[in-house]
């Protein structure tokens, strides 16, 4: 094994120091978080180190967190050393009145279609994205579904009685 | 020396009177050599037993109406034999699955280019109302775009509901009027969906 999370660890602090924190390895999974600001910066280091060479983007979505404020949206990014099989988890957090955060599409082309999709469910605007609209929801849907605030169901239905489906009523 | 032959020796005789049914006649003056009707009963009949389905199939409903169209439960023997894959050609939209509402549009558009008469049958419960799909991105119910003639309910429904789904649209289409379609009611309607 020669890339471990210790040495992923230990480059990323000497390169960016303060600006990437709380590492943690939840079911043996490496993760991270790094300054929103500095994403971008954080990512192309890890592409284009030769030792690192975290070259594939995995997934990329959002997790919404209703209660840290100032904190309210994480942007979660899997990357995948395919070379050496190890794949790590960056996140950034981002206040959710002002969820700019940019673009990783010049880095990985397959952050458009994923970025897209996480600004369709959460509404993180990805500055510098070359085409961010809807990419699953109808395009006349005015808020963003995956969002707390929002109730799961369909609120345009008045003939569902919430007691037969288990919820509200007499039952809770 | 010929293999002895143990079955189907006493083969048995085709019987018409028990296992065919055919349609009685419609009320009308006959005597020798004539028969008159009005349109109405002959066009009627003459529809019901020649629909020509549209099948707009999303998701499970649809494996079990391939069920129906089978030889095993056999939609052919219902008059729909010709499934048409183009909405301009047929009579009946069948609408099996869950409908998205991102979906909801393009239904509409297949209902729209449907000729006069049409008929829609709504299969199981998602496409009725939405089914366990109670959430934000599923129409609740194909009728809030189209509207729907006969909902078969089931998640999904048995070949054997689909088939009574398309008798009872058989009946419908027996029994309509040839005025129907050109009535202010029937105009409403089609109003209320924003349609015309």
């Amino acid at each position: 094994m020669s890339l471990t999370h210790d040495y992923i660890k230990q480059r990323l602090e000497e390169k960016f120091g303060e600006q990437v924190s709380n590492f943690e390895e939840p079911y043996g999974f490496f993760s991270f978080e790094a300054v929103k600001e500095d994403n971008l910066k954080v990512m192309q280091f890890l592409f284009d180190d030769p030792v690192l060479r975290f070259q594939f983007l995995t997934d990329l979505t959002a997790v919404h967190y209703p209660n840290s404020k100032g904190r309210e949206l994480a942007v979660v990014y899997h990357l995948h050393n395919l070379v050496d099989n190890v794949r790590i988890r960056m996140k950034v957090f981002t206040d959710i009145n002002t969820p700019d955060v940019f673009t990783a599409t010049s880095l990985y082309a397959t952050a458009n279609w994923m970025e897209r999709e996480t600004y369709d469910f959460f509404g993180v605007n990805f500055v510098g994205h070359p085409n961010l609209k809807r990419i699953l929801n109808v395009d006349e849907m005015d808020y963003f579904p995956m969002r707390k605030e929002f109730p799961l169901e369909d609120q345009t239905r008045i003939d569902k009685d919430d007691e037969m489906f288990g919820r509200g009523g007499s039952i809770i | 020396m010929a293999r002895p032959v143990k079955f189907n020796i006493h083969p048995k005789q085709a019987d018409i009177h028990d296992n065919i049914a055919i349609a009685d006649m419609p009320e009308g003056l006959q005597g020798e050599g004539y028969f008159a009707t009005s349109f109405e009963k002959v066009i009627g009949r003459a529809r019901m037993n020649s629909l020509w389905p549209l099948p707009f199939a999303t998701s499970c409903c649809g494996i079990e109406f391939m069920a129906t169209m089978a030889s095993h439960y056999d939609l052919a023997r219902f008059g729909s034999e010709r499934l048409g894959f183009t909405p301009r050609q047929c009579d009946l939209l069948m609408v099996m699955g869950t409908i998205s509402k991102k979906m909801g549009p393009i239904l509409r558009q297949v209902y729209l280019q449907m000729a006069e008469p049409r008929w829609v049958l709504a299969v199981g419960a998602c496409a009725s109302s939405g089914g366990i799909f109670d959430t934000y991105s599923v129409l609740q119910g194909i009728d809030q775009v189209i509207p729907v003639d006969v909902y078969v309910p089931g998640c999904p429904p048995r070949p054997e509901a689909i088939l009574d789904g398309v008798i009872k649209i058989q009946e419908l289409a027996l029994n309509e009027s040839l005025r129907r379609r050109n009535s202010e009611h029937y105009k409403a309607l089609l109003g209320s969906y924003g349609i015309q």
